[in-house]
């Protein structure tokens, strides 16, 4: 889903950067408190897996294909506010060193993958969470529902940033079918993967999953594998 | 607690990371993703205009090398490089660090003004 230059007009584009830069701006307040000597190393790997994992498209079907977005699952793993500039991070280096994804386009796709997909997929994940029971085995599924949704609402977000500074006059309401219909199939792809990476992770270290932190302080008391004298 | 160490797993994800962009990346579609499929379909795919970057990375294809397993191969590694640095050095600067023979896992840091 990466928006190359020309898609959008200047003012919308201007608009997406304000918006991006407000939001990397939070963020490197909020990841602050997600980030500590042990998981800030997996945040770095989380954003290198999340750029090789959007180079592997995947067929969805019709001569399209889909790639993980990858925000869910960062989230999840590092929590929001540190996937988010994870995301940052990897849209930044697709634009510079890839041209994957227009330059003057970098604030939209920050604004649809680093935000509207990382924040969209967060919330699902918690409110999925707060109905399901509070197990360790209900964070991968959590996760998953999370991947699903979140993929298809950064889709409508792009959406509606067409819809006030798109370049070509398209009917809205095929544009808002066709990217829905392709982006819930892209759904599905990521929640499998998304599914798929956060259960192996909680399978050797459920201590370093962010998402996972309520369920295990509700349960069970960790002894740190390292104790110093 | 069963599992590995932390330096295990990081290094396990960074195998993984770097065998799916340096090599698993060339079996990957080559169809248009879902929003160029789309821009291709409702017509307006051609208001995109071409890249400003002139990196010799445009593309997933490393310049000078014709070899196509090996160009988009070279272009992945260095791809997960470049972000594991950038992103892991950004998050070192931001963590809490926490002092060590601090006993509290997770601890908050209680203590104002030490920094």
């Amino acid at each position: 889903m990466h928006v190359p230059d020309g898609f959008l007009d200047a003012p919308t584009s201007l608009g997406t950067a304000a918006v991006a830069a407000l939001g990397v701006g939070l963020a490197l307040r909020g990841a602050r408190r997600e980030l500590d000597d042990r998981t800030a190393p997996l945040a770095g790997l989380v954003a290198a897996f999340v750029f090789a994992t959007q180079m592997l498209n995947f067929p969805v079907g019709a001569g399209t294909s889909g790639h993980l977005l990858g925000g869910a699952l960062a989230a999840v793993l590092v929590g929001p506010w540190t996937a988010t500039l994870s995301l940052s991070v990897v849209l930044l280096v697709q634009g510079l060193l890839f041209a994957d994804g227009g330059l003057t386009a970098l604030g939209t796709n920050i604004t649809l993958m680093g935000l509207v997909g990382v924040w969209a997929g967060w919330l699902v994940f918690r409110a999925a969470q707060s109905v399901l029971p509070k197990r360790l085995s209900m964070v991968a599924p959590s996760a998953a529902a999370a991947a699903l949704v979140s993929v298809p609402l950064a889709a409508l977000a792009f959406v509606g940033l067409y819809a006030v500074g798109g370049q070509a006059p398209i009917p809205l309401d095929r544009l808002a079918t066709a990217m829905l219909g392709w982006h819930v199939l892209i759904g599905l792809g990521e929640a499998a993967i998304t599914g798929l990476v956060v259960s192996a992770v909680l399978a050797v270290r459920p201590d370093l999953v962010h998402g996972a932190r309520r369920v295990r302080e509700s349960h069970e008391l960790v002894i740190r594998d390292e104790v110093r004298a | 607690m069963r599992g590995i160490s932390t330096r295990a797993l990081l290094l396990t994800g960074l195998g993984v990371a770097l065998v799916l962009a340096g090599v698993a990346s060339f079996y990957a579609s080559g169809h248009p993703d879902g929003l160029t499929f789309v821009a291709e379909r409702l017509g307006f795919i051609q208001t995109q205009q071409p890249p400003s970057s002139t990196s010799p990375l445009a593309g997933y294809a490393t310049r000078g090398i014709s070899d196509a397993r090996l160009s988009g191969g070279v272009a992945g590694v260095v791809g997960v490089l470049v972000v594991g640095l950038l992103g892991g050095g950004l998050f070192a600067v931001l963590r809490r660090r926490q002092p060590s023979g601090d006993s509290q896992p997770e601890g908050r840091a209680s203590r104002p003004g030490t920094d």
